[in-house]
């Protein structure tokens, strides 16, 4: 390798793509090229970095400066002041990252990653996924060569269930065990497939893995086919995830040259191939009975368990199934011991979770905390508080399966059975912040629309029972909800979640229920006093001008989408309730602050 | 800009051809329709009864099957999409920051609803979910281009320059 004197490491996770990461990385390559630094200083894209509302991201190092909203025409700036003279450019720093005396900050000292632990994404960020060198040069591949050369697949077991590491597809169930039942199922043939199918719908944490670690799944699924005596893997992955897919298949041929997948691995008489298989948008195929169908190639409906996967998989074979994140903590497992694993975590929550941290919150992005941290360090520390000077109304954690956290219940630590002993659940790592301005009714609307439409129609609990909860909801959320509608909404919840064939549709009333249990008062107002507390249901709002403060400009009348508004110039402007739609773009746009919304 | 490859340019026996390809390379392969859907689509930009009955005899998969597992999974689509498709991110981070009353707003600015195609067949307004940049919420992706941290102000100025 040539002397490399900084290394710039560009984000090129799917957020900063999406903001525009590929202009800075050619920018970048140009201005190097023009200022003759090309040969001394290395830019590697990376995967996420976690803080992904601040892309583009750019960090120079060795100095560890963190550049945050880069634009293209900020590159030249960089190179010419930080990458050639030394001196690093203030301007563009992210703010936390500059301490009171103007010092640079290292980034583990910000708040946004000191209480983070970096286990499953320790990788994401640090190196190139698209060069397999540089997995290895960060221990890569050497867990699987330990496995194969040293260990047996008793022992590897053994040590997987030492650690305590449960999935982390939702379920939470010991992987150890599943690894042992799979292991010890009779069969000539056995599979290991990667649930990559993701589908709470604002999560990202394992297309975030395969984004910028796809190794470490490869690697942990061949570990994990040793030990269960599996020569062939599938990794389920959804097609919604372009830049996914093509590290995945980079990283797969890389793997197969280097002689890590394919025949005598290791010079071994150990056998293992990858193949991927894409979804195609159908979020029942997250399920694994499903899942396995749709990898057949047949509409992904799922099958009655038991018989369990681990004894009749792909192909009627035992096929162990793990998701995403789970395989990325095996290397770890496997290089620094169970007994380390397990030291992370609380009693019967061990290592860490991968968090996508959305919504109302000031540092959106991918979060990796060791379970036990409670949802305030959370909310509070690692994500900077709720913008806007609004408060914090409630978590949903769990997406369409999973239900909410009120603000009581903030010093809940996040691990399996605290988040399911106040009626919310892990999930796979979708952590969903609202504030005062979220209706709680309409949120469950929301899943339950989701669930509706992902229902695969194949029991009718599920597929009736979901239809008639949301009809109630909406009856609710247009004012038109009676006290008895909330009671047959319950007993509908606890009747679908006790017959549906599937998890789909046993967890779907899940939102619902939580949302009773805390927030009651909510669906009441609604009922009963026809409001919506947090001023989200149209039906039950209504935008009015104050006739004292309005001054007869004009602007909202010329702003509304459907001319609901009428008036003379220099006298108070009136708004049409009949046609107004609720659209609310008048409000925003009064100069003097003379429109209202009642709720 | 990003322009999708439109079925009138390139001509029908390439799009033949390059299917039989496609045929050919997963033959033989376990579960191999799913995958040739996939790549179907994306040679003709959505499956159309020709197609599914070229796969069918093919592949020796019945076209009633076939049909269903279109049906089953909405990245299929039976239809022609437009020519720039409109995706609105109605995710939960999305959702929670406003996504609705983004697709309010192109479905008032272009006169159809989710799942449609404007008459000039130039824009296709989908729903979708999740697509990993929810850091950005709310966002919405033209073909390849995304559009994050969107304001209802936004819509018009970007449908302007496709
Ligand atoms: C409706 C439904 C959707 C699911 N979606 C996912 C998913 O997107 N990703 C995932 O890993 N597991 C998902 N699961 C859980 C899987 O069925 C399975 O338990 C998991 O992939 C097992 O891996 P683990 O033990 O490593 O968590 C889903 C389950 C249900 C019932
Ligand atoms: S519970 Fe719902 S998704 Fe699951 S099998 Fe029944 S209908 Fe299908
Ligand atoms: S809320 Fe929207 S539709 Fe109603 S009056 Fe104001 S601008 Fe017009
Ligand atoms: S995608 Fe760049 S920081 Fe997350
Ligand atoms: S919820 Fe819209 S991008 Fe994630």
């Amino acid at each position: 390798m040539e002397l490399v004197r900084s290394h710039v490491l560009v984000c090129g996770g799917t957020g900063c793509t999406s903001s525009g990461c590929e202009k800075i990385i050619k920018e970048m390559e140009n201005q190097l090229k023009k200022n003759n630094l090309d040969k001394e200083i290395r830019v590697i894209k990376t995967g996420c970095f976690g803080l992904c509302a601040l892309g583009p991201i750019v960090i120079v190092y060795p100095e560890g400066a963190f550049y945050s909203m880069v634009k293209p025409e900020d590159v030249q700036e960089i190179v010419e002041e930080h990458l050639l003279k030394g001196r690093i450019v203030k301007r563009l720093l992210y703010d936390e990252t500059i301490e009171e005396d103007d010092t640079v900050k290292s980034l583990n000292e910000v708040d946004f990653y000191k209480k983070q632990m970096r286990v499953a994404l320790r990788n994401c960020g640090v190196i190139n996924p698209e060069n397999i060198e540089e997995y290895i040069a960060f221990d890569g591949y050497k867990a699987l060569g330990k496995v194969l050369t040293e260990m047996t697949p008793e022992q590897v077991i053994d040590t997987i269930k030492k650690s305590g590491l449960r999935g982390r597809g939702g379920g939470g169930f010991p992987t150890g065990l599943k690894w042992e039942f799979t292991a010890k199922a009779q069969g000539d043939q056995k599979y290991v497939a990667c649930n990559a199918d993701e589908g709470d719908p604002g999560a990202f944490m394992d297309r975030s893995v395969l984004e910028g670690d796809p190794h470490s799944v490869i690697e942990a699924m061949a570990i994990a086919a040793y030990a269960v005596g599996a020569n062939q893997g599938y990794i389920y992955v959804r097609a919604e995830y372009p830049i996914a897919v093509s590290r995945l298949k980079i990283a797969i041929a890389q793997a197969k040259e280097y002689g890590l997948l394919g025949q005598n691995i290791f010079g071994t008489d150990f056998n293992f191939d990858l193949e991927i298989r894409l979804g195609a948008g159908a979020f029942v195929c997250g399920e694994e009975t499903a899942l396995m169908t749709s990898v057949e190639g047949h509409r992904g409906e799922p099958r009655p368990r038991p018989p369990f996967p681990a004894v009749k998989g792909l192909w009627g074979k035992p096929t162990l199934l793990n998701n995403v994140e789970t395989y990325a903590n095996i290397p770890m497992i496997i290089l620094k011991g169970a007994e380390w694993f397990a030291s992370i975590g609380t009693e019967k929550s061990k290592g860490t979770k991968v968090f996508a941290l959305g919504g109302k919150i000031q540092n959106t992005g991918l979060v990796e905390i060791p379970m036990g941290t409670t949802l305030r360090e959370i909310v509070e520390e690692i994500g900077g508080g709720i913008p806007n000077g609004k408060k914090f109304k409630a978590a949903q954690t769990g997406g369409p399966s999973g239900g909410c956290i009120p603000a009581d219940l903030i010093d809940t630590p996040i691990d399996y059975d605290s988040l399911i002993s106040i009626g919310s659940m892990m999930g796979s790592g979708g952590l969903i912040i609202m504030d005062e301005d979220t209706c709680m009714v309409d949120i469950a609307k929301f899943f339950l629309e989701f669930t509706v439409d992902e229902s695969c129609g194949k029991c009718s609990p599920c597929r009736i029972g979901t239809k008639r909860m949301l009809e109630i909801l909406e009856k609710i959320t247009n004012g038109n909800g009676t006290m008895e509608d909330i009671e047959n909404l319950e007993i509908l919840c606890k009747n679908v979640k006790s017959s549906a064939l599937c998890g789909l549709g046993q967890t779907a009333p899940n939102p619902i229920l939580s949302t009773l249990r805390y927030f009651k008062d909510e669906y009441i107002a609604h009922v009963q006093d026809k409001k919506c507390p947090a001023g989200v249901c149209k039906s039950l709002l209504a935008y009015t001008i104050d006739a004292g403060l309005c001054k007869g400009c004009g602007i909202c009348a010329k702003q509304c989408p459907v001319n609901a508004i009428s008036g003379e110039r220099k006298n108070p402007y009136k708004i049409d309730t009949e046609k107004c739609i609720k659209c609310g773009v008048c409000m925003e746009k009064c100069p003097f602050k003379a429109i209202f919304k009642n709720h | 800009m990003s322009e999708q490859k439109c079925c009138t340019c390139t001509n029908e026996k390439e799009q033949e051809q390059k299917l039989y390809e496609v045929i050919k390379k997963y033959k033989g392969t376990k579960g191999a329709l799913i995958p040739v859907l996939h790549e179907a689509q994306e040679i003709y930009g959505y499956l159309p009864l020709k197609v599914q009955k070229i796969i069918s005899k093919e592949l020796n998969v019945p076209l009633t099957e076939i049909y269903g597992v279109i049906t089953f999974y909405t990245q299929f689509s039976l239809n022609p999409k437009g020519k720039y498709k409109i995706g609105v991110c109605l995710g939960t981070a999305c959702y929670v920051k406003g996504a609705g009353a983004i697709i309010d707003k192109i479905k008032e600015k272009l006169g159809i609803h989710v799942g449609e195609c404007t008459e000039d067949g130039k824009f296709s307004l989908d729903a979708t979910r999740c697509i990993g940049a929810c850091g950005l919420a709310p966002v919405m992706t033209i073909n390849d281009d995304v559009y994050g941290k969107l304001t209802v102000d936004d819509i018009e100025e970007i449908l302007e320059k496709y």
